[in-house]
């Protein structure tokens, strides 16, 4: 099984409205791919994202992962905390990761502030998936 | 908590808009306001306190142990299978008291929010396939409700199953929307009754915020829970 990340440029999302972002980033994730989005969505289009995708499950589509990176911010040091601080005031929402993987393909995300796990279904189950 | 305590903390929170610190004076300004508005309308107004988190981690149990410590009666079924809640539920008038202080909430019982649904897991735990599928088509609707009636909360317990790992996208966004919202968040981390309970990890995991360990099941600790309340919505 062959998995397909698509990079999306935080640029290509920095001036679309909320629900036009939502509305890319779920067109690809629906297309089977996985979203690496440069940077974050605003807290208020996480949860919009989420309740996009409830509209659209399917029996094809079963729905998202959906896992944030920010560095530094979360844990670590003060000095580090300060940097994060710094950084974010300078490139605000353009910091960080967010990875969004359609359900049929990511099992989980875990998630650390530095690092994120992708958990994959495995693909036996999938081909038993189908039969039924 | 003092109140100040309690804005900083939210002020801190992962992922807070920036913002919100350059226009710190504005909310000065704008909590002022609200607590003069607030005070008008405080006796009329019901507070509604929000029962919110991932499905399966004992929101409707511990809507349950309120309902019947305060009003004698149940609220909502349980189960051991996902997705159980599917519509939001709501008790008006909860009463409660502690010494000489008193609490009156409309308490708001939620489906569990969760970014996937596949029936096909209501399947493998041993329900019809047609009813999965509806189960599963109700659910994806409960959540979109319980995310639609975040703006209405006043306060919210985030309940977590301190079994499971806390560090989840779904908890910090649950959590992140309260902040953005200005609603007091208090986590609970339920189940403290299982050995495989980690409240250390759920204290870790939200190091902002007051976390506080009860078993809903067994009712262990919900009187501390009950003392948490009235400094959350005080
Ligand atoms: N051991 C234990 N199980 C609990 C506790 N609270 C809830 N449960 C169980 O967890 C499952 C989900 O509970 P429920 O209240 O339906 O969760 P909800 O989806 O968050 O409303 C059920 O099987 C409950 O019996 C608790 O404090 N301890
Ligand atoms: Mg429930």
């Amino acid at each position: 099984m062959s998995l397909t990340l698509q990079f999306v440029p935080y640029n290509e999302i920095e001036g679309l409205s909320s629900i036009g972002r939502i509305n890319k980033l779920l067109k690809i994730a629906k297309e089977n791919k996985i979203v690496l989005l440069e940077g974050r969505l605003k807290k208020e289009e996480e949860a919009e994202l989420i309740k996009t995708t409830m509209e659209e499950i399917n029996d094809d589509f079963k729905g998202i992962e959906l896992g944030v990176i920010y560095p530094g911010k979360e844990h670590g040091d003060l000095l580090k905390k300060l940097k994060a601080g710094f950084v974010e005031l300078m490139l605000g929402d353009r910091v960080g990761l967010t990875i969004i993987g359609p359900a049929s393909i990511v099992k989980e995300i875990k998630k650390d502030p530095n690092k994120i796990e992708l958990l994959t279904t495995n693909p036996t189950k999938i081909g038993k998936k189908k039969k039924r | 908590m003092p109140k100040k305590a309690a804005e900083k903390k939210r002020t801190e929170m992962i992922g807070e808009d920036k913002k919100e610190v350059g226009f710190a004076s504005f909310n000065i300004l704008r909590k002022f306001i609200d607590k003069v508005i607030g005070s008008i309308f405080k006796k009329k107004k019901h507070i509604k306190l929000g029962l919110y988190g991932p499905p399966n981690g004992g929101k409707t149990t511990l809507a349950n142990r309120i309902c019947i410590d305060w009003l004698g009666e149940e609220m909502g079924s349980v189960s051991a299978i996902p997705h159980e809640t599917r519509e939001i539920q709501v008790k008006e008038q909860v009463n409660i008291k502690s010494g000489k202080k008193e609490l009156s909430f409309n308490l708001v019982d939620t489906p569990g929010i969760a970014t996937k649904i596949d029936y096909e897991d209501f399947v493998r735990k041993g329900i019809k396939k047609t009813d999965a599928k509806k189960r599963a088509r109700e659910a994806t609707k409960g959540v979109i409700d319980a995310i639609k009636w975040l703006d209405d909360m006043d306060a919210v317990l985030v309940v977590l199953d301190a079994t499971k790992d806390p560090y989840t996208q779904v908890n910090i966004t649950i959590i992140g929307n309260l902040v953005a919202r200005n609603i007091p968040v208090l986590v609970v981390g339920n189940k403290i009754d299982l050995r495989k309970a980690d409240l250390k990890g759920i204290e870790a995991a939200f190091p902002q915020y007051d976390v506080i360990g009860i078993s809903a099941k067994l009712g262990k600790n919900i009187d501390k829970l009950y003392e948490a309340l009235f400094v959350l919505v005080d």
